[in-house]
Formats: structure tokens, C-alpha cells, sequence
């Protein structure tokens, strides 16, 4: 039962909590944009200490189309914070005008702290570099959708897996599922931070670190790209000579199953190849449409509308 | 020479006895009570004597100074499963076991630099949950950063 909870990280969620939020989504995505006003006086807070627009704007939407209204913090410099003004009082006041509160802090635990301070529930948008549950609620639930479920699949998970909160919350997800194998590809200066790799390696999970995609192409059924940031590179040669093994290309995608599915959190850069939208495995834009469902039933379960 | 049944260290009437100190570790528990040996306790060390169950260990007796049970969370943490026995007139009066607590809150500072806890001039403590005991192995609650037996005691060092 997700009602009345604080949404911090995957790890809290399970199986049966993943699955609600799944069923809940295909029936708001049945449903069509006619939604009952089931948070009709409800009211959604949404602060993002960090810029984010799609994951600020699909919040948004996702609260109006179930006829709740959003107040918004607004930009940080504009606001008290510019002031000088805490993080718990921030939230404390936000708390008082609200009903639930979604955050997105630079700062690790910032939604934690945040949870400790409210009475209502917490979602958190991101934080650090770690958690960015909801996104893979929709990661999940796109695997789900475009595969007939999670359980059994081959899953490679590529990009930046040390600093990257999309893949990391993607892997902490997975560990809910029984899920045939993860490939990590990455290079060996992004690879897995020890502490996720112990949690892999707690729950069980078939997992293998790869630095080339090429070779492991053919036996995945899922793979998940991410950004790999120039900026985590000491020197940016290095992000040169690596950058290349990353991207996805209808030529490094030749062995790849016929039913393959490409999925990526968006925003790419050079990543994936343009001329890979129009294959039939690239499903990402479609993915980032479930962005506002399953946002959707998110706030549904937590508010109990 | 010692024989083999002479007990390597003498008998103290009142005091601390701390037995079963992971091997290496004496000197740095002794850091972190702040003695230093100018304090006149009566004080006797040894270190890497053999022991059945550990295979070498350190032994630290301090005469006049009983050990409060608020330091045992402390001391767990850098000789986790040391034993700490209480003497008073020759007697063993009270034995604790040094088992780090399940929870750390305040005592250590997380060393993620972008973990909230480190942010200033916000109401909140640091806080780990132990998730290995021996050596101890600690997970920010708020960050999930790991601290490993080596950050632990540096850390509770560099404060001593």
C-alpha cells in the first residue's frame, strides 16, 4: 500500500508496490485524458532546487489532469532560499501549504531530510546522484509495457553508472524483479559504485561489468543508455577516446534480437544515433510519454484519490 | 623468562580490563579513551599475544580508571567484539561486550562532501546503520555512502 507514503528511493519500494503502481497506471492510461477529479482540493508542491523540465513539467501535468492544482517554488535564486533560508524550513512551510511535496536537491538524503521535516508525503524528484525513484517507476513500466513484463530478460544498462541517478535507481529497481541477467556497459572510470555492486550482488542478481557494448548486443532484450557527462572526465581526451563505444548506431545494433528494446531517460545528446529513432526497437520517445501516467498513478496510490 | 602459565600481564585491584582487541588495535583504542600515559593511571599493554579465539590480540589494563558504558558504542567501533571488564577489588564486576550499536547517530560525520548532512546551517544529525558488524561497516541513512572499519577509525582518531 503506497498510501500515505514518502517516495525517497527504489530500494524502498517492492515488488507488490511496483506492480500497484503499474496496474494503477494502465488504468489511468485506459482511462484516456478524461480523469475523474479525483484530487479535486488537492494541492502538490513541487521544489526543484536543481533545473529539470521534464520531470518538474510531467508532475505538473500529471496532478492537473487528475484535477488537483500545483504550487511551484519557482527558481531557487528568486526565492527565500536566495535569502538565506534552510532547507527543513523551506519544506516545512511548503508542508503547511500542501498536500504532498516533490523535490529534486543537488544535496544526497536532501528528500530524506526533507520527509523528516513534513507531515505529508514526499516524493522525491532526484537527489545526488543516486535515487530518482519515479523514473524508474517509468523505466519499469516501459519494460514492462513494450516486453510483456520484467521477469527473465537479458537487461544492459549503459552510460554513466557511477554519477548517473536514472541507471543507479534503474538497478536498485531491477534487484525487485527476477530478471535473467544485467550487463553493465561502461567505461571502467563510470563503472558501478561498490556499494550499488554489493547490492546487486545481495540480491542475487546475475550481473556482468562490460566496457563493450558490441560484444554483448545479441543477447540483450533491453538496453538502457544514458548520458555519459564530459564533465566527469579529469581530462576531456579521455571522454574522447571513450565517448564512441557509447553511442548506439543502427551498425553496432546488426546482431542485435529482432525484438530488442532501446530505452533512454532523456535528455541524449550524441548517444544514440538519429537514424536509430526510426527503428522499431527505439522506444524512448514513447517511453518519456508514460512519464505523466505513471506520475499520474503515483499521486493516486499516495493521495488515495 | 615467563613460563607458559604465568599470566602475561599482573592482576589489577581496580580498574579496566579491555581483552579480545582485534590484533594492531590497542594503540588506537588508547587514542581515542585520550590516554596518553601522563594521566598516571597505572596502565599495562600488550599487543599481538596469542589468543584461541581471534589467533592474536591485543590487551589493554588501566588501573583506577573505570570505563563508562556510554564509551562501549566507541570503542566497538575500532576493537568491535573486544571484551570490557569492569574490576573492583580483584573482582570482575561487570563484562560488557563491545558489539557496535545498530544505529550511529552524531558520532561520525558521513564523508560523502554532498550528503545533506554535511550541508550547514540545517537541523540534522548523521546517521548510519551498522551493516556488518565485525569489522564494522557503516551506511549513511541519508546518502547510502559506506564507511569501511579504516574511515571509522581514522575519523574517531582525528577527533580523539
Amino acid at each position: 500500500m503506497l498510501r500515505g507514503r514518502d517516495v525517497l528511493t527504489a530500494l524502498d519500494l517492492s515488488r507488490e508496490d511496483f506492480e500497484e503502481i503499474f496496474a494503477a497506471a494502465d488504468e489511468v492510461i485506459a482511462r484516456g485524458r478524461s480523469q475523474l477529479n479525483l484530487m479535486r482540493g488537492k494541492i502538490m508542491a513541487t521544489a526543484f532546487f536543481e533545473p529539470s523540465t521534464r520531470t518538474r513539467l510531467s508532475f505538473q501535468t500529471a496532478m492537473m489532469r487528475l484535477g488537483g492544482e500545483v504550487i511551484d517554488l519557482g527558481e531557487v535564486e528568486k526565492s527565500s532560499i536566495a535569502k538565506g533560508e534552510n532547507l527543513s524550513d523551506t519544506v516545512r512551510m511548503l508542508d503547511a501549504y500542501s498536500d504532498v511535496i516533490v523535490i529534486r536537491h543537488r544535496l544526497e538524503g536532501a528528500a530524506k531530510l526533507a520527509a523528516e521535516v513534513a507531515e505529508n508525503p514526499v516524493i522525491n524528484a532526484g537527489d545526488g546522484s543516486r535515487n530518482h525513484p519515479t523514473q524508474a517507476m517509468i523505466d519499469l513500466y516501459a519494460i514492462r509495457r513494450f516486453r510483456g513484463g520484467i521477469d527473465g530478460l537479458t537487461i544492459g544498462v549503459m552510460g554513466d553508472l557511477k554519477y548517473g541517478r536514472a541507471t543507479n535507481s534503474l538497478i536498485m529497481a531491477l534487484t525487485k524483479f527476477e530478471v535473467e541477467k544485467i550487463y553493465l556497459i561502461s567505461p571502467p572510470q563510470l563503472k558501478l559504485r561498490q556499494e550499488t555492486r554489493e547490492l546487486l550482488a545481495d540480491s542475487g542478481v546475475e550481473f556482468e561489468e562490460v566496457e563493450n557494448l558490441e560484444k554483448v548486443i545479441s543477447e540483450l532484450d533491453v538496453l538502457y543508455a544514458s548520458r555519459i557527462q564530459k564533465e566527469r572526465f579529469p581530462d576531456p581526451s579521455e571522454y574522447e577516446l571513450v565517448k564512441g563505444s557509447y553511442v548506439i548506431t543502427p551498425e553496432n545494433l546488426r546482431n542485435a534480437k529482432e525484438d530488442l528494446v532501446i530505452l533512454h531517460p532523456l535528455p541524449r545528446v550524441d548517444e544514440i544515433d538519429f537514424r536509430v529513432d526510426s527503428l522499431p526497437c527505439a522506444k524512448y520517445f514513447e517511453q518519456a510519454k508514460l512519464g505523466v501516467p505513471v506520475r499520474m498513478a503515483l499521486l493516486k496510490l499516495i493521495l488515495g484519490g | 623468562m615467563r613460563s607458559g602459565k604465568e599470566p602475561i600481564l599482573r592482576k589489577i585491584k581496580d580498574g579496566t580490563i579491555i581483552d579480545h582487541i582485534p590484533a594492531g588495535q590497542a594503540l588506537n583504542l588508547l587514542r581515542l579513551m585520550a590516554i596518553t600515559g601522563r594521566e598516571g593511571f597505572t596502565l599495562a599493554l600488550v599487543m599481538n599475544v596469542e589468543s584461541r579465539k581471534l589467533g592474536r590480540k591485543d590487551i589493554i589494563k588501566v588501573e583506577g580508571l573505570e570505563l563508562k558504558p556510554e564509551d562501549t558504542d566507541k570503542i566497538a567501533l575500532i576493537a568491535p567484539m573486544a571484551t570490557i571488564n569492569v574490576v573492583r577489588n580483584y573482582e570482575v564486576v561487570e563484562k560488557r561486550k563491545a558489539v557496535p550499536p545498530k544505529v550511529v547517530e552524531g558520532a561520525l560525520k558521513c564523508r560523502n562532501p554532498n550528503c545533506i548532512t554535511n550541508k550547514p546551517n540545517e537541523p540534522i544529525k548523521s546517521k548510519f546503520r551498522t551493516i556488518s558488524y565485525n569489522p564494522p561497516k557503516l551506511v549513511c541513512e541519508y546518502c547510502g555512502h559506506v564507511m569501511t572499519h579504516e574511515d571509522i577509525v581514522k575519523q574517531l582518531l582525528s577527533e580523539a
